[in-house]
């Protein structure tokens, strides 16, 4: 802790490292240790004495008495005045000795004193005032954990720990969760704690990412067992088959006569042969029976091991006991049907698992898109870490063509970076100092240093991918009625088979035990629930993650489907219409004036008030590259505008209420201001030593791909409303511009949730587009709240759909994907239906009695295997879907 | 109608009588999640061809955690859903795998897996 020299007490002092008595004031250094003040003689000293006692950011450590310094990265400080509020509540607390905070950084540097107070309490008193320190969580794997009071001993350790905020341990995963402060401690300290409290800690936890590679490797391993399973069935088939059937082949027809005992032997063999492909390569349907039949419930397993176990058993009994049976005839074998349904099942298996795969590329799209090492400036050098190792206040350095690591704000430099993956908005975006730049977006040209605000979980792309995968778990309300099918359906169909079993033994031709086992065995067989079942998950997991692709997030299935049904659109005019931001418009000179120099004038005067339309009039000024001269004598007049000297001439800027006080006359200006204010914007009269000069008007303008997403949004046949809070004219005006259906003016902030509630009276389904902050209320009461963001800043948790890219565009695109994802499931759930609508009365042997038409119990196994692969290949063609609306309307225009 | 044929009907009909029994009949009451010293009501819910416990009773207002332990291969109970609550999660094979969330409403909920054969109920008191 270095003081200035006018601290310094007077007298004689002893340096407490080499012992010499020095003059304080010839003193090379000083410390503080408590209240008490140390003076250095030298160089050395004081550098012997800091690595003993001083504290740093990345260390921590610190001596007792010592006054000890953090960094604090702050996510939101909120501007210079968010800083200083934050400040004044730190200082409020005792022991906190120094406060002083970054505003453009985002970084608040604390001095404090240990014995006082603690880390915790000072994170504590930021987030209760409503701040968002940029601390870490980080999972770590313990070993050797084996009782209840492990957890509360490793929970003590890591606690004590400084710049540990919180720490849980759970017994059931083996893992801690930690929240600590990045700067204080980081994950070796962790672990040393671990170590030291007599665990174990295991290589690197894995963040939550990798349980979908898990999964992957899950199916992997299922894919590869049920691969050799397939073949084994299918290469004991091919004999099973022949000698099933030995009329149709010339040499063994002659060899194995029908009834002869060289038959029987040889369907003995087979009987023999057909156990291990029920039971290795048949094992996962016995298993699975058992296990549902445990839970008292059935599955698609049920159905074909007792389908198979039928046709073995009834075989084993022909070959066995022949004279159980009345004649002969009914003596015969199914053994082909056991080998050849496992195998066929098997291979539908195998290829569902494959596309199913497939289905989730968006998702591992994401994952893929995170950079794996950063440049981080380290004690002044720049190292290469692994991304998981960045720390929230790292500064970070990027150079062209590289991948942004981590969340941040541009400390210096200038660069365009690609953040087409995160938004889905194809032109790049330039970046100076105080912009934010998004993890896993491209840098392109420049290169520049950023300070990381949000590291892992943390990130705008983490958030997206917990965000997508949620939704992509999450059930469409439409799959709550198949859920209800799904829960019926087994049973149902274990019920149909012995009913149709029951009335072919009594009622059908003869023989009769053979086509009720026939029917028994076909009706189990067809019955597909597994294409009921993945008919829309399948769908909505591609659809979502096609969202995502986009750079429109979908919160859930609930979400998907309802956007579909929207019939009134309801958009916020201010940063949703238009940029949210005022603009020079137009420049009004009158006669004798030059326009560029009343706009020099006015941009002068501007410069030095603090009116947010000022800065439109300055930047507008700048826009024409003009040189803006002193202002003398610059005096607000609240209520009424501006006035001061510039270059010797007197300025007054301002509402026809200023030119009246100071008695100017504006002739034909008042008819120009009509009509400027008609056109929704707010001009501003310039009178130059007391003469009218000209007017500026200034407006907030409409994003330029307005006018287009919402000319689509009608196309799609939505009625679009538009919500603003200005007076009725200006608001016409600007629906005029942009072609709303309705104008809804005059709207109170907190009334919007009221206007969409009122749209919705009217009997329509309302989705209501906003920038999610302000709108949050409005948002949650339409049926569909679609949050328009940009950047880290996206309130992603407002909305049931986020827009990454912020462009009303995406509005377009999202209910053309809900629309595609929704027809998608449809055609699922009809195939799924009516394939089993079909197949099950035909399999019963309904239309035996009209056209002779019976099934094979082999037959029936393709048809199902087909038909599950069928419903997840049709899911997958919607990975090839693309937005098409927006794209004619750019065509059109160009 | 021969003595047989009445038999197979009689044999039949006992058939479908049972199947709709062993299916959709009455349930013996579930298991009661307890309470661990994290403050979470939590539960060890087994993943083989179905939930085991398959019905957990939680109090509204207090966290739950459900550790989710699939111990078997099949693809069907990759994942389980909590739709009432927008939980999901992927459950790799032989791993524990926790969800966590806070029942507000005293109700019956389901959880199942992603396409709706294997369910549990969670009953909020």
């Amino acid at each position: 802790m270095i003081e200035t020299k006018t601290q310094r007490s007077q007298g004689a002092a002893r340096d407490p490292v080499c012992g010499t008595t020095i003059d304080p004031a010839q003193a090379f250094a000083t410390r503080t240790r408590g209240l008490e003040m140390l003076y250095f003689c030298s160089e050395r000293c004081v550098q012997q004495y800091d690595r003993e006692h001083i504290s740093s950011a990345t260390t921590g450590v610190s001596g007792t008495g010592q006054l000890r310094r953090i960094e604090l990265a702050v996510a939101d400080l909120g501007g210079q005045q968010g800083a200083k509020r934050l400040e004044e509540q730190l200082k409020a607390l005792p022991g906190v000795w120094q406060v002083t905070t970054n505003a453009r950084a985002r970084l608040l540097r604390i001095a404090y004193d240990p014995d006082k107070t603690q880390v915790e309490t000072i994170v504590g008193r930021a987030r209760a005032a409503g701040y968002t320190l940029a601390a870490s969580t980080t999972q770590l794997d313990i070993g050797g954990m084996h009782c209840a009071s492990c957890v509360v001993t490793i929970e003590e350790a890591l606690k004590a720990t400084p710049g540990v905020l919180a720490a849980s341990v759970n017994l059931a995963t083996q893992q801690a969760h930690i929240e600590y402060v990045p700067g204080l401690v980081d994950r070796k300290g962790l672990a040393r704690a671990i170590e030291q409290a007599g665990y174990r800690v295991r290589a690197e936890s894995v963040p939550a990412e990798t349980a979908l590679d898990r999964t992957e490797q899950d199916r992997a391993k299922e894919y590869s067992s049920l691969l050799r399973k397939f073949w084994f069935a299918a290469l004991v088939s091919l004999p099973v088959i022949v000698f099933s059937y030995p009329q149709f082949f010339p040499g063994l027809r002659d060899w194995l006569p029908p009834e002869s005992s060289a038959l029987r032997i040889a369907w003995a063999f087979l009987g023999v042969l057909t156990l291990p492909v029920m039971f290795g390569g048949g094992s996962h349907y016995f298993t699975g029976m058992w296990q549902a039949l445990k839970h008292r419930q059935a599955n698609m397993y049920t159905l074909i091991a007792i389908g198979v176990a039928a046709a073995w058993l009834y075989s084993s009994v022909a070959v066995a006991a022949p004279q159980l049976f009345p004649s002969q005839a009914l003596a015969q074998t199914f053994y082909d049907v056991t080998a050849v349904v496992i195998a066929l099942v098997n291979l539908g298996l195998l290829l569902e698992l494959r596309a199913r795969g497939r289905t989730s590329e968006a998702i591992k799209k994401l994952i893929g898109l995170q950079a794996k090492t950063a440049r981080v400036v380290r004690d002044g050098t720049e190292v290469d870490l692994p991304v998981e190792e960045v720390l929230g206040g790292d500064i970070i350095v990027v150079r062209p063509g590289e991948k942004i690591p981590v969340d941040g704000v541009v400390l210096s430099g200038n660069s365009s970076v690609d953040e087409s993956m995160i938004t889905g908005e194809s032109i790049p975006v330039e970046k100076h100092a105080g912009d934010e730049v998004i993890g896993a977006t491209m840098n392109q040209t420049g290169s520049f240093r950023f300070r990381a605000t949000k590291v892992g979980k943390d990130t705008a792309l983490s958030q997206i991918i917990r965000l997508v995968q949620d939704a992509q778990g999450s059930k469409a309300p439409i799959q709550r009625v198949v859920d209800q099918v799904a829960h019926y359906f087994v049973p149902t169909v274990m019920i149909l088979a012995v009913a149709a079993a029951t009335i072919w033994f009594v009622f059908g031709p003869q023989p009769t035990f053979i086509y009720a086992l026939i029917v028994f065995v076909t009706t189990l067989i067809i019955a597909c629930p597994c294409a009921l079942g993945l008919a829309t998950p399948t769908s909505l997991t591609v659809g979502i993650g096609k969202g995502a692709e986009q750079g429109i997030l979908i919160r859930s299935g609930d979400a998907l489907q309802t956007t579909m049904r929207l019939q009134t659109i309801v958009l916020d005019k201010t940063g949703t219409i238009t940029k949210g931001k005022p603009e020079l418009t137009n420049v009004v000179a009158e006669r004798d004036f030059d326009e560029d120099e009343l706009l020099r004038l006015a941009a002068a005067i501007e410069r030095n008030s603090e009116h947010p339309l000022a800065s439109a009039i300055v930047e507008g000024a700048m826009a024409r590259t003009l040189a803006l001269p002193e202002v003398t004598n610059f005096k607000a007049v609240p209520g009424h505008g501006v006035e001061g000297e510039v270059e010797g001439k007197h300025i007054l800027l301002g509402n026809a209420r200023l030119m009246t006080t100071h008695h100017i006359a504006l002739g034909r200006l008042v008819a120009e201001t009509q009509r400027l204010a008609d056109d929704g914007k707010t001009p501003m009269y310039v009178a130059i030593n007391g003469q009218a000069a000209g007017i500026v008007a200034v407006a907030d303008t409409v994003k330029d791909e307005s006018v287009a997403a919402i000319a689509a949004l009608k196309r799609l046949g939505l009625e679009v409303v538009m919500l603003t809070g200005d007076n009725r004219r200006t608001a016409e005006a600007i629906g005029r511009q942009v072609g709303v259906d309705r104008v809804l003016p005059e709207v109170l902030p907190q009334d919007k949730a009221h206007e969409v509630q009122r749209l919705q009276l009217e009997g329509k389904t309302v989705g209501m587009v906003g920038d999610g902050i302000n709108d949050a209320p409005a948002l949650t009461q339409a049926n569909v709240g679609l949050a328009i963001g940009t950047g880290t800043d996206v309130a992603i948790e407002a909305a049931d759909i986020t827009l990454m890219s912020g462009s009303l565009a995406g509005v377009v695109t999202a209910i053309e994907i809900s629309k595609a994802t929704m027809r998608n499931v449809r055609q699922n759930l009809f195939g799924a239906f009516i394939y089993n609508a079909l197949g099950i009365p035909i399999a019963m042997g309904l239309l035996y009695p009209f056209i002779g038409v019976l099934l094979s119990p082999m037959i029936a196994a393709a048809a199902m295997a087909a038909s599950s692969v069928t419903v997840v290949t049709n899911a997958n063609r919607l990975r090839s879907w693309h937005p098409k609306g927006t794209q004619r309307e750019k065509e059109k225009r160009s | 109608m021969s003595g047989t044929n009445i038999l197979a009907m009689v044999i039949g009909l006992a058939l479908i009588g049972g199947i709709a029994w062993f299916f959709w009949g009455p349930r013996k009451s579930g298991a009661r999640a307890a309470v661990t010293s994290s403050g979470y009501k939590e539960a060890m819910i087994l993943v083989k061809g179905g939930y085991t416990p398959d019905v957990v009773v939680v109090q509204h207002g207090k966290p739950v955690r459900f550790n989710f332990r699939r111990e078997e291969t099949v693809t069907c109970s990759e994942m389980v859903i909590f739709n009432d609550f927008a939980k999901s999660a992927h459950l790799p094979t032989g791993e524990t795998v926790p969800v966590e969330f806070l029942p507000e409403q005293p109700g019956e909920y389901e959880f199942t897996c992603q396409m709706g054969m294997l369910r549990g109920k969670l009953i909020v008191e």
